[in-house]
């Protein structure tokens, strides 16, 4: 097995079993939008006018919430020193991981949004637009969320900070996110635009995220 | 941290590294690592891959183990074996040989201090570096232990190894030594 692979089915298997990441993530999504609709109230209308917002908002802090530990779970035990020392370089390191992250609690967030369409009273092709504008758009959130990992590591700070330095670069993904799916849901603006948008910042942050990781960790280990 | 510092080490020796608590020895093998960057000087090796760096061509054994709780003794070493690559050995025959055959299937999290350790050290078995680091390599082993992993190191230093050890206890083979000053 080549060491990238390797890396990649280690951080899945560690995100699935128990003590894991993947499923913390589905449940916080979960909740967030059945709390949304008691918030709101029963406005159906209402309710499919939000639902993309709201489902692209909840996905985005599922996917922070185990972001934090792609990098400092492997600098506490010490993974971290060798995987920077190894033979792969590190910025391919960083890419495998947050993909790995991304398979592990990335695609369970889209895999889950059919479901909670429902109740947000989005009918199937809204809710295959939002599944699809996620499915381009979530990469973009755990590749550029990855800097902010790497620099929870350099700054002894987790958590919180993470939230802090992440949402910021988050936001033209959420706008561009949610703008697709209700040009999809409603116009009168096209589709095309905003998704062709979201698909550059997708691509954008597969190329920023891993060196700006790199970079970052290669500086501030002791 | 510290400053005229001269030293080497042979194809086949120990350097081993003492001094008190605080005198930078495990920066100094970090250093040596490439995970702290020199203020001045150099490190180098000579005739090893020439296309590869000297951290590339070293195994670390630091304080942490570096070992998942969740995946198996087994998963664990794999993964090491896999992730550095290069010359490597069988999974099976490295456990068994640092008394860990029987706890092949068993979760990391249920290991000890120093069966985690004779797991690290597996490590240095499984894959092939000419050059091993180690930080305090024998603190939570008992004395069989000890005794196996002096056997390791011979292996190691005949076929032709290096060994920089940082240590307060007897490694218990023959090293020169290289002692670092007060905890400045």
């Amino acid at each position: 097995m080549t060491p990238l692979a390797a890396l990649i089915r280690r951080d899945i298997k560690i995100a699935l079993r128990v003590g894991g990441g993947a499923l913390i993530g589905v449940l916080f999504f979960l909740t967030v939008t059945v709390l949304m609709p008691f918030a709101i109230g029963p406005d159906l209308p209402l309710l499919a006018r939000l639902g993309p917002a709201i489902l692209w908002l909840g996905a985005l802090l599922a996917s922070l919430l185990t972001l934090d530990r792609l990098f400092t779970a492997d600098h506490e035990d010490g993974s971290l020193d060798l995987i920077v020392m190894g033979r792969t370089p590190l910025e391919l390191a960083c890419a495998a991981k947050a993909l790995a992250h991304w398979l592990a609690a990335g695609v369970p967030l889209i895999a889950a949004t059919p479901v909670l369409g429902l109740l947000l009273n989005l009918d199937a092709a809204a809710t295959s637009a939002v599944a699809l504008t996620l499915l381009v758009g979530t990469p973009a959130l755990t590749f550029t969320g990855m800097i902010g990992a790497a620099l929870a590591v350099t700054l002894h700070r987790g958590g919180l900070l993470l939230a802090v330095l992440v949402l910021p670069l988050s936001i033209p993904v959420l706008i561009f996110g949610v703008a697709a799916s209700q040009a999809a849901i409603a116009g009168p603006l096209s589709f095309g635009t905003p998704f062709s948008i979201l698909c550059a910042l997708s691509l954008v942050s597969f190329v920023v995220g891993p060196f700006a990781a790199a970079a970052s960790l290669r500086h501030g280990l002791d | 941290m510290f400053s005229g510092l001269d030293f080497a080490a042979a194809s086949g020796e120990v350097l081993a590294v003492v001094g008190p608590n605080g005198s930078g020895k495990t920066s100094l093998l970090r250093l040596i690592a490439g995970l702290l960057v020199p203020g001045g000087g150099s490190i180098g090796l000579e005739g090893g891959e020439a296309e590869l760096t000297l951290p590339e061509q070293s195994h670390y054994l630091g304080h942490r183990d570096a070992l998942k709780p969740a995946l198996s003794v087994a998963e664990n070493l794999s993964f090491w074996r896999d992730f550095l690559g290069g010359a490597t050995g069988d999974v099976k025959e490295c456990l068994t040989a640092v008394g860990l055959g029987h706890a092949t299937y068993l979760p990391a999290a249920f290991l000890s201090a120093g069966q985690r350790r004779r797991l690290s050290i597996a490590r240095l078995l499984v894959v092939r570096r000419p050059v091993w680091l180690l930080d305090e390599p024998t603190s939570a082993l008992d004395t069989a232990g000890q005794g196996l992993f002096v056997g390791v190191m011979r292996e190691h230093l005949a076929s032709g190894g290096i060994i920089v050890a940082a240590t307060h206890t007897p490694l218990g083979i023959e090293a020169s030594e290289l002692r670092m000053g007060g905890g400045k």
